[in-house]
């Protein structure tokens, strides 16, 4: 975007970050470039150790280190091979990950959204309460919310013996995971959307209710097509911590491994000292494939999110 | 491929199929629901429109938030004060302060609460200052965009996956073989005959732990220091510039005070992050080798060795550490909004 502006409007002075950016242009110093690039090839090293060893052959990555690729290359795709059609392999567990990541993105951006609207749009009484309220539980740590859930899942919820909410039956299920991240998200999720909502143009929604709208159609019509930003942004942050979650998984996938996550898969082959050491480099580099593709795609959207000011847990 | 092999890929993808189609549902069944709830209170007009609307819009999100968050944070509050050991469990008393006092005075627990101020004393001082360094000099570039994601990259890795990679850094082989591991052929090549199992001595261990951490979050850090240092206006720098302030001085007595704010917001939500963090340690020592933090402990309280109670104090403990930062954080993200 700040191209056009700029190449349109050639004969106006630079303004802000523009002219920020052609200053900042005239003192960039090949040092800078230098020590940038080094630390970046620094920050870099780790993966690219991991993905080396990934193909190569068993022997060769059991017994050197992954720099001696440099000097006799060997190529296998074996560990790949093992890791996807072995019974206790990453198959389903990227499946898994899939499957318990997209409902887990879904649903809260459309209860968080609704949440949002009504509390920009909907004026009624104590709704600062409930915003800063749902804002405010962002400090509770997740590790507070672990124990009572899951007795909620399997039991209900009682108090002094009287059964107030039962239990939704989905123990044991992909949905107690869906349900438990869409829970922990909506502090952030409601935060965000809310302030980006709150800030669509009130012409248009008043246009909207003269023309005989009703809240339920503009929220269905105008907020959501003009709050896509903000969901994209909030979305990848989702999908990244869902994808990546391993305590939510942990907790509430149980120990069946048909129901694990990649996160839960890989904890346990690293746990296994030994036993399946050859298949570590393959399966962890399937574990960070997707976010990592995820990530740089929309790298953008991710950053915007980041900037909006957020403390996720 | 044999036919045992065969059987068993279509097993897996049958169940694939399975879970997909679940998720399918799942997520169909969702959005169908919703749809049918809006056309149906749609009808709805004149006074009852607007309380409907409410009550659709709102009530799920304060439903689940009561659920998932405030019953259950209520809930171990409650239970930090007994001797509860497993979940669901029928029978236990109330014990007052005991896990509280239980977890400042065990000498291994308090051991883990030390290590846990270890981590937040260094975690993010490190990463903040790492960041603020990439951009800085990123900022410089003409073409920074190079640096700047390799930096930030490790931002969309699990910390499982961190753990993994960074194995193949750590790993330790007797000298006398070839080296599998990153830093002991690297320290070996200076001249250190004999380096140690790294993830077994203590409290080195713990130290090359902190650095995966860093490792994930300096880009972080890099990201927002570097929007903030974009945003402080040109005038500002150009003026000292002509006062004849470069480099160090630059940095010191003009582009540091005017971001303080955003280093202090990043500081501490960095120090939330390592409070919170437990996937690290739990993959890469389990805690043990004198490794041990808070939130894992706290896991393996609730999940492991069936100390709910104590498990539970640990993580009020948290709780109440988390508290100040978050509303240090909050207090200073709106003052900045506000000179906006």
């Amino acid at each position: 975007m700040t191209t056009v502006t700029s190449s349109t409007d050639v004969s106006k002075p630079l303004h802000g970050a523009e002219a920020v950016q052609a200053v900042r242009r005239r003192f960039s110093t090949p040092m800078a470039s230098f020590f940038a690039v080094l630390i970046g090839l620094l920050w870099t090293i780790p993966t690219l150790g991991l993905f080396i060893n990934s193909f190569r052959s068993k022997e060769d990555a059991a017994t050197t280190g992954w720099w001696m690729f440099f000097v006799h290359p060997t190529f296998s795709l074996d560990g790949y091979h093992q890791v996807l059609t072995g019974s206790g392999g990453m198959l389903m567990p990227l499946v898994n990950s899939l499957a318990i990541t997209i409902p887990a993105t879904i649903i809260p951006i459309f209860i968080a959204s609704m949440a949002g609207y009504a509390i920009a749009w909907l004026p009624f009484r104590g709704r600062d309460v409930v915003f800063f309220g749902i804002f405010a539980l962002q400090v509770v740590p997740l590790q507070m919310a672990l124990v009572p859930l899951q007795q909620y899942y399997v039991h209900g919820l009682r108090v002094a013996g009287v059964t107030i909410l039962p239990s939704p039956h989905i123990n044991g299920t992909l949905a107690q995971i869906w349900l438990s991240h869409t829970m922990f998200s909506l502090p952030l999720a409601v935060f965000l959307l809310h302030n980006f909502i709150a800030q669509l143009p009130t012409s248009v929604m008043e246009a909207a209710r003269i023309d005989g709208a009703s809240h339920l159609r503009i929220f269905r019509s105008i907020v959501l097509p003009l709050s896509m930003p903000a969901i994209a942004s909030f979305s990848i942050f989702q999908f990244l911590w869902v994808w990546n979650d391993l305590l939510v998984a942990k907790v509430f996938g149980g120990s069946d491994p048909a129901m694990q996550p990649v996160t839960a898969r890989m904890q346990n082959l690293v746990g296994n000292y030994g036993a399946h050491q050859e298949l570590l480099a393959p399966a962890g580099f399937l574990t960070i494939v997707v976010p990592v593709i995820v990530f740089l795609a929309l790298q953008r959207y991710f950053v915007r999110g980041l900037l909006a000011g957020s403390v996720k847990g | 491929m044999s036919a045992l092999h065969l059987a068993l890929a279509s097993n897996v993808a049958g169940q694939a199929a399975t879970t997909l189609l679940g998720v399918v549902e799942a997520v169909g069944g969702f959005v169908a629901i919703l749809f049918i709830v809006f056309y149906v209170a749609g009808r709805a007009t004149g006074r009852l429109q607007k309380p409907i609307a409410l009550i659709i819009c709102l009530g799920p999100a304060l439903l689940l938030v009561a659920i998932g968050l405030v019953i259950p944070a209520i809930t171990t509050i409650i239970n930090s004060f007994t001797n509860q050991q497993f979940l669901g469990q029928q029978k236990f008393k109330y014990i007052g302060l005991k896990n509280y006092v239980y977890a400042f005075t065990d000498p291994a627990t308090q051991q883990t609460i030390l290590r846990t101020v270890l981590w937040l004393l260094i975690v993010p001082a490190v990463s903040v200052g790492a960041g603020l360094l990439v951009a800085l000099l990123v900022d410089r570039m003409k073409h920074p965009s190079g640096p700047k994601t390799m930096v930030f990259l490790p931002t969309a890795i699990s910390f499982v996956g961190a753990a993994v990679i960074w194995n193949y850094v750590y790993n330790y082989k007797d000298p006398s073989l070839p080296q599998t591991g990153l830093l002991s052929q690297v320290v070996m090549a200076f001249g250190w005959r004999n380096p140690p199992n790294w993830m077994l001595t203590s409290p080195l261990n713990t130290f090359l732990m902190m650095v995966i951490l860093i490792w994930i979050q300096a880009g972080f850090a890099m990201v927002v220091l570097g929007a903030a240092l974009k945003a402080i206006p040109e005038e500002v720098i150009e003026s000292a510039r002509m006062d004849g302030a470069s480099g160090w001085r630059l940095f010191r007595t003009i582009q540091v005070p005017m971001i303080r704010g955003t280093i202090v917001v990043v500081l501490t939500t960095v120090m939330i992050t390592t409070l919170k963090v437990f996937d690290i340690v739990f993959t890469m020592t389990n805690g043990n080798f004198s490794t041990d933090i808070l939130a894992r402990r706290m896991f393996s309280d609730m999940f492991v060795t069936s100390q709910v109670g104590r498990g539970s104090a640990l993580a009020v403990i948290l709780f109440i550490a988390v508290i100040p930062l978050v509303f240090y954080n909050v207090r200073v993200l709106r003052r900045e909004r506000e000179i906006r």
